[in-house]
């Protein structure tokens, strides 16, 4: 048996823990934040002065106007497809059976479990072959693989969630298939739609590999632009980077706290437990 | 949809097999004989097995701390997902400039003495360590608490009345029910490690002693435009994480696997 | 931790909650009530009264807000519930869903150390006690709900704890298993020979199993008494409608003479008995269906007149609503069944006709 003692120890230490890691990656962000404005920093606690040129001039070093409009078209046009693909194929896959269900469930989950580089490489030399590479295209359908299979996740439990007879229901009435699904299904998913699209979005935002691999000059998203500048650091300003590293946080942050109004943290991460569980 | 996966997947298997010249299995020949390819499975490893346990062993005590349903508990996890959506480059470069020689850390540890030689976290491989692990935290972390909170609390309670303090509590019911969850966890997070790219580059040093397998997969696509080379390397990547997981759920098959409340039904 | 005691005093136990829009509420409140050894005690309210409140505390699940808890001279409320030595049988059962029969049954043995040899014999009497012998290697998924409520109840037994607590140990099986289960528990009380704290939230299951009965509602205590007083003689009207008297009216006081009043309305005059003091010059009259009988009462005394609304078929009898001239509806449990619409007359003798101040 424990004493209280050695109980309280141990509270303190996994406080302590958790206490480090938030406070260091507060610090992090604080000091990429600092040297973004920094007219000057070199070695000390706080630079020698402030400025907000460094955006103007990461902006114009970058095209980050281009880069923007592109990670937003990419963007928009990955979630809208995922869910134009996912949520058929979640409805079918929840209530439907059928032979075979368990390996197409299982397919679908590879992209999840498999790293992107794996199969990023030679989904880029396919794409190359096609002469897709490079073009905003391919960076579509490169970031839609993962996409599709995680609005799929996403939707299942809410679709089996809606009581089956409520369908028998809209069918008894003549509505057939696709009627059906407008003006039954969708009011009904909505709140799970909306929790899909908003963690699709967040996570295409971030997803860097497979962009990175697809991607021409003239089609990269953020992140990948990002990395590029890091790469070549000592080509610019490191505070001109940390100003472009900025820009990139905002536009995540913004949508994750619009997500997390939405939806439970632990969505984030994917809902993949529950089903290989289920399909094995 | 599917054949957007499968088929390039397929294609890159072939393709691996189908090297420019030589004979069929001249790519995989090339890997491991080549000294500065096969020995990046184990740079790999040698990052991605202690990051993984580092953070499943690290955030399995956090969560069991956190199951308890409170006011701060959302806070906390709401905290903890902001790194998972910073995404690997941002982490690289805030902590270029954080954990730097010359970053705020650095002046700190020295400014109080706590340790005065040159402090070098970055460029090498304790760097690309950080990285992962600070990106890898907070998924362990949010795994691991929803596996936790799906366990019936009622469990620990029966337990409790029956003589089992907390710690008993943790070890006799909690954790053989988590066991499969844990493994699944692991899974996942190793993947993670396994497949470190940017930072590899960017935080670590390329050349050397965190040259991983990402790396040389994509010099041999997009530097040697050797796209049967690279798939090769994938495809061998593909199946080191693939043993490393089948081993992993292998192990799980002796935990209990079932229903996680105490109820009927 | 203890393995045997005279006397589990509860002194004023209270427990609150944080309710709607901040302000704290009492789920229980002060419970006072001393427990022999022995003594089989039911809590018996309706749904959301505190009952489970009540038990969790006394288990050291919950903390309490106030009063103590002692068990003889030693006072337990401080200590967690590891240390009390309770056994538990929850309502879902709780059984672990990951060990064997066995081994949910040996759990609490294991924990207090008692070495593996002595594990086993005891085990095996505890099984044979709730009849599961030949189940032992068997899952909990795989038994049937009357076979873990079983193992749930072994197991909560096999530690020997001076006190077993049950909080709706019946209420997920079917109804011939629940009277089945219900006889068994009491023959394991008797052979235990220890205290058992038991909830229910139904009246017949209290009535049968318990040596006394705690009604509660809305967290306060109502009465504590035998199962034969709860029945005959309720406290208060609360517990009174609980109990089934469904004929509730309010009437007049004419006269009082110790408990006996005699009231009068539009349509009836009665004769009853005081079983609550109140003031005020009208009272609540009770009545159970199945002390009204068709027909004219002694001397025509406590007689009303009324005609007959509806009758329910009940196999053994007949449930009759009866409808006076001013619009009082009785209900009334008959042996014979009257036409619709006849004119009958019911009677009760003064003895069944409680009284009650008006709520
Ligand atoms: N953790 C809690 N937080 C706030 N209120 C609670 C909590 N637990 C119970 N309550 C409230 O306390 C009151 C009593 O609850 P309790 O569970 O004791 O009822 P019960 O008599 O066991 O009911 P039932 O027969 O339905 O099980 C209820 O109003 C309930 O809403
Ligand atoms: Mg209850």
């Amino acid at each position: 048996m424990r004493t209280p003692w050695l109980e309280r120890v141990w509270t303190g230490l996994l406080w302590g823990l958790m206490t480090l890691f938030v406070v260091n990656i507060g610090l992090m962000i604080a000091s990429v934040a600092t040297n973004s404005f920094a007219r000057r920093w070199l070695g000390t606690w706080l630079p020698e002065g402030y400025t907000t040129n460094w955006y103007t001039a990461a902006w114009r070093e970058f095209q980050l106007g281009d880069v923007l409009w592109v990670t937003i078209e990419v963007v928009f046009a990955v979630v809208f497809l995922a869910l134009l693909v996912g949520v058929p194929a979640a409805y079918t896959l929840a209530r439907r059976n059928f032979v075979g269900k368990r390996l197409l469930m299982l397919l679908f989950l590879l992209p999840l479990m498999v790293p992107p580089i794996t199969y990023g490489i030679p989904m880029a030399t396919v794409l190359y072959k096609v002469q897709l590479a490079g073009t905003i295209w391919g960076v579509i359908l490169a970031n839609l693989i993962p996409a599709a299979p995680f609005v799929i996740l996403v939707m299942t439990p809410f679709i089996e969630q809606i009581d089956p007879n409520l369908e028998s229901a809209a069918r008894v009435f003549g509505a057939n298939t696709g009627r059906m699904f407008l003006h039954i299904l969708v009011p009904l998913l909505a709140p799970g739609i909306l929790a899909a699209s908003l963690l699709v979005l967040v996570r295409t935002i971030a997803l860097f590999e497979l962009t990175f691999l697809t991607a021409g000059s003239d089609s990269q998203t953020l992140v990948v632009a990002l990395y590029y500048a890091v790469f070549a650091a000592g080509v610019r300003a490191p505070q001109s980077v940390d100003a472009m590293a900025m820009v990139y946080m905002a536009v995540t942050l913004v949508w994750l706290l619009i997500a997390l109004r939405f939806v439970n943290p632990t969505q984030l991460v994917s809902r993949v437990k529950e089903h290989p569980q289920g399909a094995m | 949809m599917l054949l957007l996966f499968i088929y390039p997947f397929i294609y890159g298997l072939a393709l691996s097999f189908t090297p420019p010249k030589g004979d069929w299995l001249a790519n995989y020949r090339t890997f491991f004989t080549s000294d500065h390819l096969w020995p990046t499975i184990w740079t790999t490893l040698k990052l991605a097995l202690p990051a993984t346990i580092v953070n499943v062993g690290v955030a399995l005590p956090i969560a069991y701390k956190m199951r308890i349903k409170s006011s701060y508990q959302r806070w906390i996890t709401t905290i903890l997902v902001v790194p998972i959506t910073l995404g690997t480059v941002l982490i690289a470069e805030g902590m270029l400039t954080y954990f730097g020689p010359k970053g705020w850390l650095a002046q700190f540890l020295q400014y109080f003495h706590f340790y005065d030689g040159s402090i070098r976290l970055t460029h090498n491989y304790w760097g690309v360590l950080i990285s992962l692990v600070i990106s890898g935290f907070p998924f362990a972390f949010l795994l691991i608490l929803s596996y936790i909170t799906g366990i019936d609390p009622v469990l620990a309670r029966a337990a409790s009345t029956l003589g089992a303090d907390p710690f008993a509590q943790f070890r006799h019911i909690y954790l053989p029910l988590l066991a499969p969850g844990l493994a699944m966890c692991f899974c996942l997070a190793f993947v993670q490690a396994f497949s470190v790219f940017p930072s590899a580059v960017l935080l670590g040093a390329p050349a050397g002693p965190t040259r991983v397998i990402s790396i040389a997969a994509y010099e041999a696509a997009f530097e040697q435009y050797d796209y049967s080379l690279a798939s090769a390397i994938a495809m061998i990547m593909g199946f080191v994480q693939l043993l490393i997981v089948a081993a992993v759920l292998g192990l799980r098959g002796f935990f209990y696997r079932g229903p996680v409340s105490g109820g009927k039904g | 931790m203890k393995h045997d005691f005279s006397e589990l005093r509860l002194d004023r136990v209270t427990r609150r909650f944080a309710g709607a829009g901040g302000h704290a509420f009492a789920a229980l409140s002060e419970l006072t009530i001393t427990i022999r050894r022995g003594e089989f005690v039911a809590l018996l309210g309706p749904s959301g009264c505190g009952k489970s409140t009540a038990l969790n505390c006394i288990a050291g699940l919950l903390p309490l807000s106030g009063g103590t808890i002692q068990l003889d001279e030693l006072r337990i409320d401080t200590l967690p519930p590891e240390k009390r030595g309770f056994g538990m049988v929850f309502q879902n059962y709780a059984l672990f869903p990951h060990m064997t029969v066995r081994r949910n049954i040996a759990f609490g043995l294991r924990m207090q150390g008692v070495p593996g040899s002595q594990i086993a014999s005891r085990v095996k009497h505890a099984l044979k006690l709730v009849q599961l012998t030949g189940q032992e290697h068997k899952l909990p998924g795989q038994l049937s709900g009357g076979q873990q409520q079983r193992v749930a109840i072994a197991r909560a037994i096999v530690i020997e704890p001076p006190l077993v607590l049950m909080d709706e140990p019946l209420s997920n099986l079917d109804a011939k298993l629940r009277i089945e289960t219900r006889a068994e528990i009491r023959r394991i009380h008797r052979e235990l020979g220890r205290a058992t704290i038991y909830v229910t939230h139904d009246q017949d299951e209290a009535l049968s199993l318990a040596d006394r009965i705690v009604v509660m509602k809305d967290g306060v205590v109502q009465q504590i008494a035998t199962p034969h007083e709860v029945y005959a003689q309720p406290a208060n009207l609360h517990v009174a409608n609980f109990m089934g008297y469904r004929n509730v009216v309010e009437l007049d006081i004419v006269r009082e003479e110790g408990t006996r009043v005699e009231l009068s309305g539009p349509d009836m005059r009665l004769v009853g008995t005081r079983k609550q003091m109140g003031p005020g010059t009208r009272a609540v009259v009770a009545m159970r269906p199945e002390e009204i009988t068709l027909g004219e009462g002694p001397d025509g005394r406590n007689t009303i007149v009324a005609r007959v609304d509806n009758v329910e078929y009940a196999g053994r009898d007949s449930l009759v609503d009866v409808i006076t001239s001013s619009g009082t509806r009785l209900h009334v449990r008959a042996t014979s069944s009257p036409a619709l619409g006849d004119e009958v007359r019911v009677h009760v003798s003064p003895e069944r006709v409680l009284v009650y101040p008006v709520a």
